[in-house]
């Protein structure tokens, strides 16, 4: 596959801190690639590094194997973390006035459909919901036709109905060939929507693939979870190591029978047991010791 | 271009959206300007103010020292000097060489008074000049001067707060990210602030000729390429002032730093004929000071293109310059 964007030894030091530390990755073109971590963990200063927003300390950034030239702004959509549009402009002067400062945009029609912004054409851009504000961003981000699509953290904030519609848009973009890059510290939102990625902590890659390919090199275990008003028995009597985690106990397993066996030899109320597998989440936990929304 | 003519159209859209914005513009201001051109029209000159014209042959003189109610002014540039009695702003000119002339407006009762006091000392064979022009009633000095005063404060805080609020909240980062040049977002913003200037400052005068019927001797046309000027000077400072500013704190401060020495020392309320020297030098790098002489030349006096020609120069460099710093300067966010 083509690789439309090259990330090289990228490093952003602010005074002694260093905020990308040596990043290298490169992107497929019609790939959802993720950069994944925790707040602080460098993703945003890596993306806007990669936008053009940010200058690096050091580094290198290719866009179809050269460096990046005004064409890369003309053909590239950006949706930041936060951002605020002009006060009293409604939304559809938005995209007209968004759509006039590219030298070719797509039909707002097409757009406003795409990312459903039917009912709300005639409000103004700051009266709308979280939900709703985050579509008309998308849809500026995709009004040049962009051939690849930086969303930074574009669900934080959302409910979780409003999460899940954002995150069935992008995929139906993703349908469409483009290339998306995608920040989240949302472990769910990157194993669905991502094809690869890379986990970053203190703005370094600790790892780097796709979701499932992780997942599988380092665990080949289960999760069997009990909330912990049920467990009043004595969680050391178990075999298998458990973590107690938020308001429930994890109890990795091999052979989930066994340790079934186990919890009713024990006296355990089952009623909150629940069979997991693992996530990034755990994935994350695992490589740096601590979760990624610490 | 289009980029330039969407962002000027959007801006507009915001300026006319904001009811308090328009309200402020096309209400308060000129029921502010009427009532402070009312309030300072009576004022009246209780001290008689004699012109010494100082010239290379000038000699030490003491005429009129004793006399506590006359003011004296020392001027070096005699046509401005005479244009002040012809005006009323000064009853009697004196020159300071061995000549023994003054110059005398006979239709004011106040430098015939100090006419007569002049030629009470008959140790000197003194020579009548005459020069005759209409008296400038202090409303018809004081209106270039308020609708400047308009001007500055629309333009500096109109376009240069507006920046800083859009780099604060991210609308400039928005707008980094697409295409569009720094050029031209600067450019449509001044534009569009000039639009919406020129319009309330035209309502403005309006209002104000309807209802105080001030002198305007001059051309209306000159008077407009004065305004499109001086406002695009204003403009381009407030530019220069936002282009790196964060915080609306910082540019409230800065903005107060550039309109208070204008609104003080522009010579909009007051001449600053008596004020020391290098007062009246140091008003000569402020853009309103050159806005508001090319104004009143051409409002009380009927100058011509010629005639304001130094003022309008100052005020296309002064543009010039500071929006070629401000380009320099600007910058779309400051991480």
């Amino acid at each position: 596959m083509t690789t439309i964007l090259e990330v090289r030894n990228l490093i952003k030091s602010f005074r002694s801190l260093k905020a990308v530390d040596d990043v290298s990755f490169s992107i497929p073109q019609g790939a959802c690639f993720g950069l994944l971590g925790p707040n602080g963990a460098g993703k945003t200063t890596t993306i806007e590094i990669i936008e053009g927003i940010k200058k690096p300390s050091s580094g290198e950034i290719l866009y179809k194997g050269k460096p990046r030239d005004r064409k890369f702004s003309e053909q590239t959509g950006i949706q930041f973390q936060s951002t605020a549009l002009m006060d009293y402009l409604k939304t559809h002067e938005v995209l007209t006035l968004f759509a006039k400062l590219y030298p070719r945009s797509q039909p707002i029609d097409r757009l406003i459909e795409l990312c459903q912004l039917e009912e709300f054409l005639d409000t103004y851009a700051t009266r709308l919901s979280g939900g709703q504000r985050q579509r008309l961003l998308l849809a500026v981000a995709l009004i040049n036709d962009p051939e690849i699509l930086f969303l930074d953290e574009p669900t934080t904030g959302l409910d979780p109905q409003s999460r899940r519609n954002f995150w069935s848009l992008i995929k139906d973009i993703k349908s469409q060939g483009k290339t998306v890059l995608l920040t989240t510290h949302y472990m769910e939102e990157a194993e669905l929507l991502c094809d690869q990625l890379v986990i970053m902590d203190k703005g370094k890659i600790i790892v780097d693939g796709s979701p499932e390919v992780l997942l599988q090199q380092y665990f080949d275990h289960s999760y069997v979870c009990i909330d912990q008003r049920d467990f009043h028995g004595d969680i050391s009597a178990l075999t298998s190591p458990t973590e107690k985690r938020e308001d429930y106990i994890a109890i990795e397993t091999n052979t989930v029978e066994k340790t079934l066996a186990e919890l009713v030899s024990l006296n355990i109320n089952l009623r909150s047991l629940r069979v997991k597998n693992p996530s990034l989440d755990d994935l994350f936990l695992k490589l740096t010791g601590h979760r990624l929304r610490e | 271009m289009k980029e330039i003519l969407a962002l000027w159209m959007a801006r507009n859209r915001e300026y006319y959206r904001d009811k308090g914005s328009l309200f402020w513009s096309f209400v308060a201001t000129p029921f502010i300007v009427i009532v402070l051109a009312i309030a300072f029209s009576s004022e009246s000159q209780e001290v008689f103010r004699a012109g010494l014209l100082i010239t290379s042959s000038s000699v030490q003189t003491s005429i009129f020292t004793e006399e506590p109610a006359i003011q004296l002014i020392e001027y070096t540039d005699a046509q401005e000097a005479l244009r002040r009695v012809q005006f009323h702003q000064l009853d009697i000119l004196i020159i300071t060489d061995k000549s023994s002339r003054y110059w005398v407006n006979p239709e004011s009762a106040k430098g015939r008074l100090l006419e007569k006091l002049l030629i009470s000392d008959t140790s000197k064979h003194w020579q009548r000049e005459e020069i005759k022009g209409q008296a400038i009633r202090y409303i018809d000095w004081v209106i270039p001067g308020i609708l400047a005063m308009n001007m500055m404060f629309s333009g500096l805080w109109g376009i240069g707060y507006v920046i800083v609020r859009y780099r604060k909240n991210g609308v400039l980062k928005r707008l980094q990210a697409t295409p569009l040049r720094a050029w031209q977002f600067l450019v449509s913003q001044a534009f569009s602030r000039l639009f919406i200037m020129l319009s309330v400052t035209i309502l403005v005068f309006i209002v104000c000729d309807l209802f105080l019927d001030f002198m305007m001797v001059g051309s209306h046309l000159l008077l407009l390429l004065i305004a499109v000027i001086g406002n695009l000077a204003i403009i381009s400072l407030s530019l220069l002032m936002a282009a790196r500013t964060a915080s609306e704190e910082l540019a409230n401060g800065l903005l107060n730093l550039i309109s208070f020495p204008m609104l003080l020392l522009s010579e909009l309320w007051f001449s600053l004929d008596d004020a020391p020297q290098w007062l009246q030098d140091f008003s000569l790098i402020l853009p309103l000071t050159h806005l508001v002489k090319a104004a009143r030349r051409v409002m009380l006096e009927g100058a011509d293109f010629t005639e304001i020609t130094p003022q309008l120069g100052v005020l296309a460099l002064m543009t010039l310059l500071f929006i070629t710093l401000a380009g320099i300067m600007f910058r779309w966010h400051n991480d």
